[in-house]
């Protein structure tokens, strides 16, 4: 019993599934039924995947010990520029891949620059922050460009088949969360990046090369929130260049809610999920029990503060539980 | 006479116009204890940079076992068998002992560019093994650094260095901020080296504890050797009158 009660205080994730358990059995009397019914968790299941990609890449940066304010507008830039070359008679595919590289080149300066200079990462990405959305405004004239009508969205966002529960979206959202769950947990760059946000210091007297750990980091996010934008550009049919804003900060609260640790060293791909879905829940549910829209961003504020006390006070609690060797 | 395990010819290193270290030439044969003694600014922790390879020498030679090398990162001091233990200790407290005492060096099941899927069972048995052979006792490989106290902490550093075959210990001011219990459970350690066939480098500001536990004392002051002597030659009167 005292076993089960440390590992279950260790895992932040788990009590932020049990809340979300909580939640959906409050909502779903609130609504009447309405939110676990099959067409409103369709709905939920099509915007899930492009903020949890997002919360993943910020939870991954965060763990090995920087911050990503960009990814809001990396994830409208990306769709804009995809659009503006897709417009210039490039195929769809080289018109992915070039938009993709163009996040990964953001994420590597985001890096670069914040490692080069000693500056704190917030700083370096609010400053993207900026330089993104602009360049998505300029790349778009003003006007969003047009999608041409054919593209492959059997592969990103339809149903996976007719009448289906989830969009294809939710597949690659899926295929992605597994691999880099399993890159954070089974392979050696999961223990480096791990080790340099837990202890930079330590992590580098060990060998590892822990600049270029912050910068691997720094383009998978980036690239994960311009693949998201990508989703989402699909979904919607057109790229708004207004798209994302705001998504930076519910994707740091997702990370948190989930039991990253803002300083680093701490945080589970499966906690970025837990949070994304608490936040998806509490948004859809406030909608369907007729409460005033307006409230949703005072519950995430709730959610986010009561979040890191309750994992703070979790930790404590488990320290005092000494579990006797069992080898 | 053996090949020393380190010799160090005519070392000299300056920090923007700092003379740090100045012509410093020091020989250590293999089972030696060493104790390295020095006021702050002395030249202490930068002759270990260079013996860790976190810096590079300016001028002059490092050789192990008779061989000149080139140590441009802690990882080719590693693979040469010098390994480092710091005053603020080198392990992360946020990952368990296994992960820890692989970090930078996890054995691979399979790999593609020296990335791949750790071999987790192993490293969870080899840990085990490596915590008992210091004899260190601790509940569990899974168990979070972070909750072992100072001691076992730098306990869990030592069995990493030895797990890995390290030739040469260099232990940076692995006392400080320790309790007086822990202190001597590091001295123990420490003491130990020799029995397992390992050269150790200790650097303290402690006397009491470098006397304690090292067969030699070097002194340094101003970037240069000051004081080379057994430590039955010599008292801690002797070397504290010197600095």
């Amino acid at each position: 019993m005292k076993r089960f009660l440390k590992i279950y205080l260790d895992k932040p994730e788990l009590a932020g599934l049990a809340l979300l358990i909580v939640l959906l059995a409050v909502f779903q009397v609130k609504s009447n039924g309405v939110l676990l019914s099959f067409e409103n968790v369709r709905g939920v299941m099509g915007l899930l995947p492009e903020m949890a990609l997002v919360a993943i890449g910020v939870t991954i940066l965060m763990i090995c010990g920087e911050f990503d304010l960009s990814v809001g507008s990396v994830f409208a830039l990306m769709p804009m520029s995809m659009a503006v070359i897709l417009n210039s008679g490039v195929p769809f595919t080289a018109a992915v891949l070039l938009g993709l590289a163009i996040c990964a080149v953001i994420g590597f300066v985001n890096g670069y620059v914040t490692l080069q200079f000693s500056i704190p990462s917030f700083i370096t990405t609010l400053g993207m922050l900026f330089i993104a959305r602009s360049l998505t405004i300029v790349i778009s004239g003003g006007f969003p460009p047009l999608l041409p009508s054919d593209l492959p969205t059997w592969l990103f966002t339809d149903y996976i088949w007719q009448g289906a529960l989830f969009r294809m979206s939710f597949v690659w959202f899926v295929g992605i969360a597994v691999l880099a769950a399993a890159l954070l947990s089974l392979t050696n760059f999961g223990n480096w990046i791990r080790a340099t946000g837990g202890f930079n210091e330590a992590a580098a007297s060990m060998g590892i090369p822990v600049k270029r750990v912050k910068i691997i980091c720094f383009m998978l996010c980036s690239v994960l929130a311009g693949f998201a934008g990508l989703l989402q550009v699909l979904r919607l049919g057109s790229p708004l260049p207004s798209i994302g804003e705001g998504l930076e900060l519910q994707a740091v609260a997702a990370a948190v809610i989930g039991g990253t640790a803002l300083a680093g060293g701490i945080g589970t791909v499966f906690g970025a999920i837990i949070g994304t879905l608490l936040i998806r829940t509490i948004d859809n549910g406030l909608v369907l029990s007729r409460v005033d829209a307006n409230w949703f961003k005072f519950a995430i504020g709730v959610l986010t503060m009561f979040a890191v006390i309750a994992n703070a006070w979790m930790g404590k609690m488990s320290r005092k539980i000494k579990v006797e060797a069992h080898k | 006479m053996t090949t020393p395990v380190i010799e160090c010819r005519n070392l000299q290193k300056w920090y923007s116009g700092v003379h740090a270290l100045k012509n410093v030439n020091l020989t250590i044969h293999p089972g030696e204890t060493v104790g390295l003694v020095g006021d702050n600014g002395a030249g202490k922790s930068t002759l270990i940079k260079i013996l860790s390879g976190v810096h590079h020498q300016d001028s002059g030679e490092v050789l192990i076992e008779g061989r000149k090398v080139d140590l441009r990162s802690p990882k080719d001091a590693m693979r040469h068998g010098l390994e480092t233990i710091y005053q603020y200790n080198s392990m992360v407290p946020t990952m368990s002992i296994a992960r820890n005492l692989f970090i930078g060096r996890e054995p691979l099941k399979w790999s593609v560019f020296g990335f791949g899927l750790m071999d987790q069972k192993r490293m969870r048995a080899e840990s085990v093994q490596a915590i008992a052979d210091v004899d260190l006792h601790l509940r569990s490989p899974d168990a979070l650094v972070g909750e072992l106290s100072g001691g076992q902490r730098q306990g869990v550093a030592i069995a990493r260095a030895m797990h890995f075959k390290s030739k040469v210990l260099i232990l940076d001011e692995p006392t400080n901020h320790l309790s007086v219990k822990e202190t001597d459970k590091v001295i123990g350690f420490v003491r130990g080296l020799k029995a397992q066939g390992l050269t150790g480098i200790f650097i303290s500001h402690n006397m009491q504890h470098v006397f304690q536990s090292c067969d030699r004392i070097v002194a340094m002051a101003r970037g240069e050797i000051v004081f080379d002597k057994p430590t039955a030659a010599t008292s801690i009167d002797e070397v504290h009158a010197l600095l």
